[in-house]
């Protein structure tokens, strides 16, 4: 009886092995862990980075960026600019189709269009341009402008939150303000919803009937050609975890691994990294503009002496093979890169720093300073702001808290000591910052910016006027004279950019270069 | 006795109630806006008062209170903030991990620890002894996400006979339901086991000085009769009562083990929940945990009926 009992345990164990190596050779099935949890699905209702990677999963754009910045068709097969520059004429590829098998329409696309410019700021400042749109047949379109301007392509081809993304008209015509629920898109894959778990994982499947360019991929733009018939995107909270799971080959693909780990990942024969976003990340100071001591443009100005860039990537990244710091606002290596107006800021000279904070009349008002202590890119920004400010001369009282409370605090336009807030630190995608109308911190429309509230007419002045330029000579030099506009009064103080290779097993391949992770392209061979 | 149950399933309506005042009003005092986190980091405070005004967070605190309460008496327990789903469709899909998490924990715990416990107090001051009292105290000192790391490391990761993290319900298999769920209870079940050991020792080691066992040994009992059926016996209300909150601190306990291998369970969703400032799922969760507790101190009581022919409601 008893070894019965031990052949029957050990029948199960068998079963049980057998079942998981099952599991195991779903050699089409690309097992990822992304950043975060899918929550919102609605990549125009939210700017989240995770929602607009879902987007670039099942829906398509007119346009999209190449590695080179350049913006280039994608779902648009040609496209003309009248001479007066009043008219742009786009013309549909053979063979779009939405997930539900009908043809992508011009008045699909018009409605996304009005959609995406209802919400996104890059959106909102382009239709501002606009005068009408006039659809000629179902595959040509033309968008009437008021005023020539070069935020066309450069909007319909933006690589990040929140892109124009294509959607049916009935889904497109949702207000901006509440979620889709309507999920079907035009891209290379088609989500599945009802196999969607929050807080487990999200299904992607290939869609048979996408067209891709006959381009390769490059950037978000060229061919997405599907190389494997699923992707899941698991939730696993736990970094190592992740990193455990994708040794053991249960995980193929794991987003942004926490830099302390990748030694362990460099270290096993099976694995390696992939620099897949060599345009990286970009810190950020933001100064809560409205209230006292950062009212004054002074004591703004003294933070841009009193910071240095290497004490902040040290603290949180570490390792310089992933960090490097740059004076160039618009990101280092990019067409709008530029070091103007830059000489001797950021290196921390606290001499220089004293006498501004003095012929400021600063007054020892403490600085509160908004410290997230759960997000480990950015747990160390605030303690290293915090001293440097203290050797500066400022007072800072750094308070902890979650990051979506600080999330929630920064909106508040309250005073420090009623419930707001002074400072926060905070990253962005190096892909958001490319240009004066896309860096969202450069809003310095007051009261209609972003949370910080920053008030500058000639910044202001200068955005619009880069808005309206088409030259990219011109644009440069207007982008050059934001960067000295802003050196006298800051938004914001950037603070290097960063690095986040992906960790992946050695059988996965075909890693498209940028900024957003996408999936079309990449194989996976039997290990 | 049934009145007695009836009278404490009456019991159970206002203390559900309290709990409910207490969840919304301390979630709506707690720092963090779920409108901002929707909204994103590129938004605007004008997104974001829209968004408000979209999920009813700019109505008066008191207003949103007694809809909510509408809604929960109609049965309804709200729409998730986030994810556009019914909130007891994401309770009931993360039903099923923790249920099976927890009884396997808790029937694993209860089949080692009592035998050990029992054997401990049998053997008192022998190595058995002193070997199952060191267990304990190595399972009450050592963090739950260690012992889950050092497993995951040596099965998973070195010996490749289990996975290191996921969940696979049991409709698609049972060896994958149970592999994925081995190290989650060796996990979870080292504390508890640790727990039961010790009290079932406690308690036998109690009874074991009565007159009555005694007189069982007297009466030429073979050691294994006296042990289970008059020392354990009458041992059992205070181990009883042991495994009845350890079920009940289970079910809150799990969210460590869940997130240290990455299983869908209510753990996780009330953390995730949490961070995100999912007001409609965290009070569902937290009143569903209540509601346990509530109802599992109800069987432990009348469990004590059962066990002990004295004890009467």
């Amino acid at each position: 009886m008893f070894l019965s009992r031990i052949s029957r345990f050990f029948l199960l164990t068998v079963v049980a092995m057998a079942s998981l190596t099952v599991c195991a050779v779903e050699a089409e099935t690309l097992h990822v862990v992304m950043h975060s949890d899918l929550k919102i699905v609605d990549p125009i209702w939210t700017t989240a980075y995770i929602t607009r990677n879902h987007g670039y999963m099942i829906y398509d754009t007119l346009f999209a960026t190449d590695a080179n910045g350049k913006v280039q068709p994608q779902m648009v097969d040609k496209y003309t600019v009248s001479p007066d520059g009043l008219v742009y004429t786009l013309t549909l590829r053979d063979g779009l189709l939405w997930h539900d098998g009908t043809p992508v329409t011009s008045e699909d696309c018009v409605a996304s269009i009005k959609r995406w410019g209802a919400k996104d700021a890059l959106g909102q400042k382009m239709m501002s341009f606009v005068k009408d749109f006039t659809v000629v047949d179902p595959k040509t379109f033309r968008i009437n402008l008021n005023s020539p301007t070069g935020l066309v392509l450069l909007g319909l081809g933006k690589p990040s939150s929140a892109a124009p993304f294509m959607m049916p008209k009935r889904v497109a015509d949702t207000s901006p303000n509440e979620q889709i629920s309507d999920f079907t898109g035009s891209g290379p894959f088609v989500f599945k919803k009802d196999e969607w778990k929050p807080g487990d994982k999200a299904v992607y499947v290939k869609f048979d009937k996408y067209k891709p360019r006959s381009e390769p991929p490059s950037g978000m733009a060229g061919g997405k050609v599907v190389k494997v018939d699923r992707v899941e995107w698991r939730v696993v909270a736990d970094q190592q975890t992740a990193i455990n799971a994708l040794i053991a080959g249960e995980i193929d693909y794991i987003e942004q691994p926490a830099h302390d780990l990748l030694p362990l990942v460099k270290s096993d024969p099976n694995l390696k990294l992939a620099d897949i976003n060599p345009l990286g990340n970009q810190y950020a100071f933001r100064y809560n503009s409205t209230v006292k001591p950062f009212d004054n443009p002074k004591v703004k100005q003294a933070l841009l002496y009193a910071f240095n860039q290497k004490d902040f990537l040290e603290a949180t990244i570490g390792n310089p093979e992933y960090y490097k710091t740059c004076l160039e606002m618009f990101i280092c290596g990019t067409p709008l890169g530029s070091t103007k107006g830059m000489d001797g800021l950021l290196t921390s000279n606290f001499a220089k720093a004293k006498q501004l904070l003095q012929e400021a009349g600063y007054d020892g008002t403490p600085i509160v300073l908004m410290h997230s202590t759960d997000l480990q890119v950015l747990t160390n920004l605030a303690p290293v702001a915090k001293s440097l400010m203290e050797r500066a001369g400022f007072k800072v009282d750094m308070q902890d808290m979650d990051w979506q409370t600080l999330v929630a605090r920064r909106s508040k336009k309250d005073p420090p000591s009623q419930g707001g807030w002074s400072a926060f630190l905070t990253s962005w995608v190096s892909a958001d910052v490319l240009n004066p109308v896309s860096t969202a911190f450069l809003n310095s429309s007051c009261d209609k910016a972003l949370f910080g509230w920053p008030c500058d007419a000639e910044i202001e002045r200068l955005r619009d006027q880069f808005a309206r330029e088409t030259d990219p000579a011109k644009q440069k030099a207007i982008a050059e004279a934001v960067q000295v506009a802003w050196t006298k009064d800051p938004t914001h103080v950037f603070l290097g950019q960063w690095y986040q290779p992906a960790a992946v097993r050695k059988n996965i391949n075909g890693f498209v270069v940028a900024p957003v992770t996408v999936f079309w392209n990449i194989t996976k061979s039997t290990p | 006795m049934f009145a007695y149950i009836a009278r404490r399933l009456v019991a159970t309506i206002p203390v559900m109630a309290i709990v409910a005042v207490l969840v919304f009003a301390m979630l709506r005092l707690t720092p963090g806006d779920p409108a901002s986190i929707i909204a994103g980091a590129a938004a605007t405070s004008q997104d974001v008062a829209e968004i408000r005004t979209r999920l009813g967070l700019d109505r008066p605190i008191v207003t949103q209170f007694f809809i909510w309460i509408g809604h929960l008496l109609r049965g309804d327990l709200g729409e998730s903030f986030f994810f556009k789903k019914q909130v007891a469709d994401l309770v009931l899909d993360r039903v099923g991990p923790t249920v099976a998490l927890s009884t396997m924990t808790i029937l694993w715990s209860v089949l080692v620890a009592v035998p050990l416990g029992v054997v401990a107090a049998w053997k008192q001051g022998s190595w058995i002894d002193r070997v199952v009292m060191g267990f304990s105290v190595l399972g009450f000192s050592v963090p739950v996400f260690v012992i889950g790391y050092v497993l995951i490391y040596v099965f998973a990761v070195k010996l490749s006979w289990l996975p290191v993290q996921g969940y696979q319900p049991l409709r698609d298999g049972f060896g994958g339901f149970v592999g994925h769920l081995v190290l989650p209870t060796l996990t979870l079940s080292v504390i508890y086991i640790a727990l039961i050991a010790r009290i079932t020792r406690t308690s036998v080691l109690e009874v074991l000085s009565e007159d009555y066992i005694r007189t069982a040994h007297a009466k030429g009992l073979p050691n294994r009769i006296v042990l289970m059926h008059h020392a354990l016996r009458n041992a059992a209300v205070p181990i009883v009562t042991i495994i009845g909150i350890g079920i009940a601190l289970l079910v809150g306990g799990v969210v460590i083990t869940e997130s240290v291998f990455s299983i869908p369970g209510l753990g996780r969703l009330t953390v995730d929940a949490v961070l995100a400032r999912d007001y409609p799922t965290v009070q569902a969760v937290i009143l569903l945990f209540s509601l346990v507790y509530v109802l599992l101190n109800l069987v432990v009581d009348v469990t004590y009926t059962f066990l002990d022919p004295r004890i009467r409601y």
